[in-house]
């Protein structure tokens, strides 16, 4: 059987995955891909723990269901954002959207 | 190795590779398309964790609809994501540096703790017992999900609206 710790690790790689796509990317959608490799990470984590920790109950799979859910609402909402950025700035890169900075 | 290990290197190596394409790849377009196998091996551990309903809902949610709609926007946004423009900020060493320190403290902190094992076993028929869950005792947490689903599909609608 695969130790817990593995799964702990290839989440945990995943994310940093997720972060330094957050941190380097210029383009809005990329940075929701970054965002969305995140969530994955921490779905892995819940349902390992689930099997792992809990066995008895299914939380972890109940808020890994409900994480994918509220990442779908945010994903649609950021590209909402992306679009309307587009629309009224003609670019959708974030460096590039400061019209706010003093 | 046992069977269960060959699938869990097997599927690490998809995701960590396909995830690796999706933050470094020049092109926005090979990007959205290598989330795909990284999602589809992330089903693959569901799978292994015992986890089939899960499994279903992230092929459903995740390589299905969320891709497309990347996809979608990128197509609608070509201006923005052409080739030919620059796809990474000055922040590469920074953010690498930073991405690989969390990684290493993430890592060494799961492997020093000694984990221990829970009693009982996964129910047998899993969806079955989500769903009892969901309408038991999470039906606080499934209602405030709905709502906030139908809250953020209409403020999308709205945002993404072309103003009159």
């Amino acid at each position: 059987m695969v130790p817990l710790a593995d799964y702990l690790v290839l989440s945990a790689v995943v994310f940093a995955l997720g972060l330094y796509a957050v941190l380097t990317r210029r383009n809005g959608v990329a940075i929701l891909m970054g965002i969305e490799l995140m969530l994955n990470a921490a779905n892995i984590n819940l349902v390992a723990f689930n099997k792992y920790a809990a066995p008895g109950a299914v939380q972890g799979q109940i808020f890994a269901l409900i994480v994918i859910t509220l990442a779908a609402c945010e994903a649609a909402v950021g590209l909402a954002l992306v679009l309307a950025a587009y629309r009224s700035l003609e670019t959708i890169h974030v460096d590039e959207i400061n019209v706010m900075r003093w | 190795m046992t069977g269960e290990a060959i699938a869990f290197y097997a599927l690490a190596a998809v995701i960590l590779v396909s995830g690796l394409v999706v933050v470094s790849s020049p092109n926005i377009v090979h990007s959205a398309v290598a989330l795909v196998p990284a999602f589809l091996g992330i089903t693959g551990i569901y799978i292994l964790l015992g986890a089939e309903f899960v499994a279903g809902i992230q092929v459903l949610i995740y390589a299905g609809a969320i891709t497309v709609l990347l996809l979608f926007v990128i197509m609608l946004t070509e201006g923005g994501t052409g080739l030919r423009l620059q796809q990474r900020n000055e922040q590469g060493p920074v953010g690498a540096s930073v991405a690989v320190a969390i990684a290493v403290l993430l890592i060494a902190g799961v492997t020093h703790t000694t984990w221990g094992r829970g009693a009982g076993t996964l129910p047998a028929y899993t969806p079955g017992a989500i769903g009892q869950s969901f309408l038991g005792t999470n039906l606080l947490a499934f209602e405030g999900t709905s709502i906030v689903l139908l809250v953020s599909l209409i403020g999308a609608v709205i945002i993404a609206r072309k103003e009159e």
